[in-house]
Parts: structure tokens; sequence; C-alpha cells
């Protein structure tokens, strides 16, 4: 075989291998869509949108995506109040005060927040947290949105923390200088100019982690109950669009049957909602990325 | 008190914050650690490694789980390994400033952002049906593959990319063809990088539970599988199993069988960690 011929299969081959992250992309939409293209010939896709109740494995049948909305709106709004203020302190932290050595051996062991799997973060929420949330709130069901929500947020502070660190670090050490120069302390240099200055890169994290928390999984399915309900009360138990996949798909449901088409309703919506997500935080890396440079 | 002083006890107290921050995620998690350890030591036994899961808890071990475990590990390694670093060197050697690069690189990084449990969706509708897999063990190798390709991709680039393009500069000098020196050169030159890569997508293959129940894997399965076609069930998904169940022994199982994924995982990261070390002071060039 000449050498020509070879070099032109193995790019072809090559090439190949990059295509088929776009074939994965075309089957999931593929996939979703038909799936869900069947559910919405049964039920209306207004009363799926605007339901407030979501019972397709009870008798009597609703299917209001709004519950399942709720739940993950609120289990995601818990997890970033607990990771955005500790993964930006850390940041600035970790950026401006700690010596070189203190980071060195301090980002390796935040990475193992991450390593964990989501299975094992549930069991501590169910197990550790929730008991221990319930000495100072008596009234917190065994099943609730607030225990998994901490969690979550726990998890993703290596996310919002190393993220929001490589944006500080992105900052011109002019900037910095002059600030010191002005005589201004190092939390007055972090808190009003380098975090205004690196906003685009922390906020690109923290619209990441939000994606990270819609999505996550096993943790809300093992805390957080399997009880839709439309309600932004953190102490009943509720569920979430993922939750809900994992319920139906760890059941009984014959295939082909409308209960199990909502898990592809369901799963299109929560893939619409980390789509927009992550095409924003794509849309603004870019747009500001070069601010600097 | 004045205004400087005022500033500098500012200074003082966020430090003081910052240091609590950083460490309060770490020693959480290291008291989650010891609760499991404490719960679930006692179980640890060759007999809870070696046992079937069963109806009572006493009896049930994490046999077919880790195997399970093991056959989707060295499944999931030959596809995505071949294939992500192979997509890797695509993107990073050949290819051009196009829209169609641009293009499958928005796509890549899309993809990483779609939570694991879509995947599952993807796997169940395209491997377990139209395919006719079943709950196979290839069926969820497939699926795992497929999420993880992106990590892989990305890893294998930035390997690549801290090869020194002098090297390349000199093979192709001395005659040799573009992927001559990829092979020759830049592989081997870039091997400690990639595998790092490819060994810290693995170990979260290793811990993904809902892609794997979505495709069905939770299951009881009362043998261990001995082809990539049988049905098989993980040690993740045994946890789940015996999480969601409301009798206290199972939760002392879910407790053990949660201590050997950890540290399954943690070898794997230490490993990870370790080739890196070791690969980035040879890189030293």
């Amino acid at each position: 075989m000449s050498r020509k011929l070879k070099e032109q299969i193995i790019e072809k081959v090559l090439a190949f291998c990059a295509l088929v992250t776009i074939l994965t992309t075309i089957g999931i939409v593929l996939i979703l869509l038909v799936e869900a293209v069947g559910f919405f010939q049964e039920v209306s896709i207004v009363d799926f949108l605007t339901g407030t109740e979501w019972t397709p494995l009870f008798a009597d049948k609703s299917y209001g995506i709004l519950p399942l909305i709720s739940g993950t709106l609120l289990t995601t709004f818990i997890a970033i109040a607990v990771a955005l203020p500790i993964g930006l302190t850390i940041a600035v932290y970790l950026n401006e005060y700690a010596p070189r050595k203190l980071q060195k051996v301090v980002k390796p062991l935040l990475e193992v927040l991450a390593v964990v799997p989501t299975v094992v973060y549930g069991f501590f929420a169910l197990m550790i947290v929730t008991p221990f949330l319930k000495i100072f709130i008596p009234d917190l069901s065994g099943f609730n949105a607030l225990s998994p929500g901490i969690v979550m947020g726990i998890m993703i502070i290596p996310f919002v923390s190393s993220l929001s660190e490589d944006a500080l670090d992105a900052v011109p050490d002019s900037l910095r200088q002059a600030s010191y120069g002005m005589g201004s302390t190092k939390f007055q240099t972090a808190f009003r100019v380098l975090v205004p200055a690196a906003s685009s890169g922390i906020v690109v994290s923290v619209i990441l982690a939000i994606s990270r928390a819609i999505g996550e999984t096993m943790i809300v399915a093992i805390a957080a109950g399997q009880n839709p309900q439309f309600t932004f009360d953190p102490t009943v138990p509720i569920e979430t669009i993922t939750a809900y996949i994992v319920q139906v798909s760890s059941g009984d449901v014959p295939q082909g049957t409308i209960a199990y088409k909502t898990i592809f309703a369901a799963g299109i919506t929560l893939f619409v909602l980390t789509f927009i997500l992550n095409n924003i935080s794509y849309w603004i890396k870019s747009r500001y990325q070069e601010k600097y440079e | 008190m004045n205004r400087a002083q005022k500033n500098r006890l500012k200074d003082k107290v966020f430090k003081g914050l910052g240091i609590t921050a950083t460490f309060l995620g770490i020693v959480i998690l290291a008291i989650f650690i010891g609760f499991i350890l404490y719960q679930g030591m006692e179980r640890i036994s060759w007999e809870f490694v070696m046992s079937l899961p069963s109806r009572f808890a006493e009896q049930s071990g994490i046999y077919t789980a880790w195997m399970g475990t093991v056959w989707v590990l060295v499944c999931t390694t030959l596809i995505s390994f071949p294939l992500g670093v192979g997509a890797g060197i695509y993107l990073e050697e050949y290819g051009k400033k196009n829209w169609w690069n641009t293009f499958l690189e928005i796509n890549i990084s899309n993809l990483a952002g779609v939570p694991s449990v879509i995947y599952g969706l993807l796997g169940l509708g395209v491997f377990v049906r139209m395919m006719k897999m079943g709950n196979s063990i290839l069926a969820g190798s497939l699926t795992l593959s497929l999420l993880i390709l992106p990590v892989i991709i990305v890893s294998t680039r930035e390997a690549l990319r801290a090869v020194p393009s002098t090297i390349k500069e000199a093979s192709v000098a001395m005659g040799a063809s573009k992927w001559q020196t990829i092979w020759h050169q830049i592989l081997p030159a870039s091997f400690g990088g990639i595998l790092t890569g490819v060994i810290l997508a693995l170990s979260r293959a290793v811990g993904e539970t809902a892609p794997l129940i979505v495709v069905g894997a939770l299951v009881y399965v009362p043998f261990a599988p001995t082809s990539p076609l049988d049905e098989f069930t993980v040690l993740p998904v045994q946890i789940f199993n015996w999480v969601t169940r409301p009798q206290q022994e199972f939760v002392i199982n879910a407790a053990a069988g949660i201590i050997v994924l950890l540290g399954i995982t943690f070898v794997m990261n230490g490993i990870a960690v370790y080739l890196r070390n070791k690969w980035q002071s040879k890189m030293n060039w």
C-alpha cells in the first residue's frame, strides 16, 4: 500500500472518531424528540407546561411538568446558595491570600469533592445531613429538598472555586498593582478590582454550576423523596425531573405506554434547560474572554 | 478606630473566612467518610465480597456487583480509549480552522454539559431497544463510553498540545510523514498525559449510577456475568438499591458497598495523579 493512501485512510479513521461526537448529539436529540412527539400526541403541550399536577403513575393521571420543575429549581437554588459564597470565597482566598505552597496542597484536595460518586453523596444526604438538620428543624420531613440541596452544593464547590480562580488569575497583574499602589488592602483589591474585572468568568462558573445542579440525579433520587409537589417549601418531600426519570426506570413500566413516554418528555425538558445554560456560558466565554488579551 | 484600621480588620476577617471556607468542604467530606467507615466496616469481609445478593441483608454480598463493575470498566475502556484518543488526535493535529471544526468543538463542549441521565435515555433508545442489546453489559458500556468521550477528547488534546512543536518540526524535517510523526514522536511524548485523562474519565464511569439505572441495570442478577451480552448490575446501582430499602441492615450493606466503591475511585484517581506528576516532571523539555 502506498504511503499516501495509508495516510489518507488513517486520517479518515480519526475523522470518524471525531464524528462519533456529532452522531451522539444527533442520537440524543432524535431519541428525545421521537418519544416526546409520541407523548405530545396524547397530552397537550399547554397542559404539560402549565399543569401543576404530575401523576402519570396513578390511576387518575395528570401530566403537568411544573411540580418537577419547581422541585428541580428548588434543589438547584439551595445548592447554588451553598456553593457560590463558599466557592467564590475559596477562589479569592487562594488567588489573593494563600501562600503558593498551600495552594498546591489545597487544590487537589478540593477536587476530591468532585470525584466522590454521586450515589455516595445521596447516602450522606439521607443518612447524615437530614437527621442532623432535624435537630434544628423538627418539622423536617425524612425526605426533603433542603438536605440534598446542601449536599449538592458541597459537591459543586470545586466547580465554582476552580473556574472562578482561573478567571481571577487571568486579570492582568497591572490592575492588582495599581490597586495596591493606591493603598488598598487585599480585601479591597479583591472585591473592588479583581472580582468586577473577572465577573464574566465568574458568571460562567455559576451558570455551569447551575447546569450541573439541574442535571444532578442520584442525590435527589435518594434523599428528596418521590413526591412531585408544586411547592417551594424546602422541608417537604419533592421530586426533580432527573429523579422522576430514575424512579420510572427502576420500576416496572412497560415499553410503549404513555407512562414510559413521560420519561422522554421529562428528559427533553431537562435537555433544553441545560442546553440553553451551557450555550449562554459558551457565548459569554467567547465574547468576553479576550477583553484583556 | 479609623478607616485604615477598619479596612485592615476587614482584611484579617476575610482571611479567616477564606481559610474556613477552603477547609469546610474537605472537613465535611472527612466527617462523612468517617461515618461510612464507622457504619460499614463491620460488614467488610471476604464473605461480603464473594456473596451473591440476597433478600436477607446479612447474607447479601457484592460479588455480582463488583464483577459487573469490572466487566463494564473493561468494555468501556476498550470502546472509549481508541475513540476518544482518535478524536483528540484528529481535532488537535488534523483539524483546520474552519466552520466544521468549530462546530465539532462547540458540540463537544455541549456534550460535556449534558446531564448523565440523558445519556441513559440515549442508551435506552439506541442500544437497548433499536439495536436490541437488552440490559446487557455491552449496552451499558457503550452508553458510558459516549458519556466520558468528551472528557477523554479534551484531556487528549491538552496532552498533545504540551508536546513542543520543535519535536514535530524535527521529525517532519527528517522526512517523516504526518502519521509517522504522530505515531513515533508525538504520541510517545504525550502518552503519560493521555493515560492520566483516560483513567480520570474511567474513574468517573465507575461511579456513574443514573445512566445505568435507565438502561436497566437495576435488576436482580443471581449470577456473575460471563459475556458482554449478559444482564448485569454494578456497584453504585447495588448501593442505590440498598439505600432505598427501609431496613437498617441494608443501610449497613450500602455503607460497606460505599467503602469498596470509594476505595476503587480513590485508587484510580491516585494512579492518575501519580502518572501526571511523573509525566510532568519528564516533560520539562
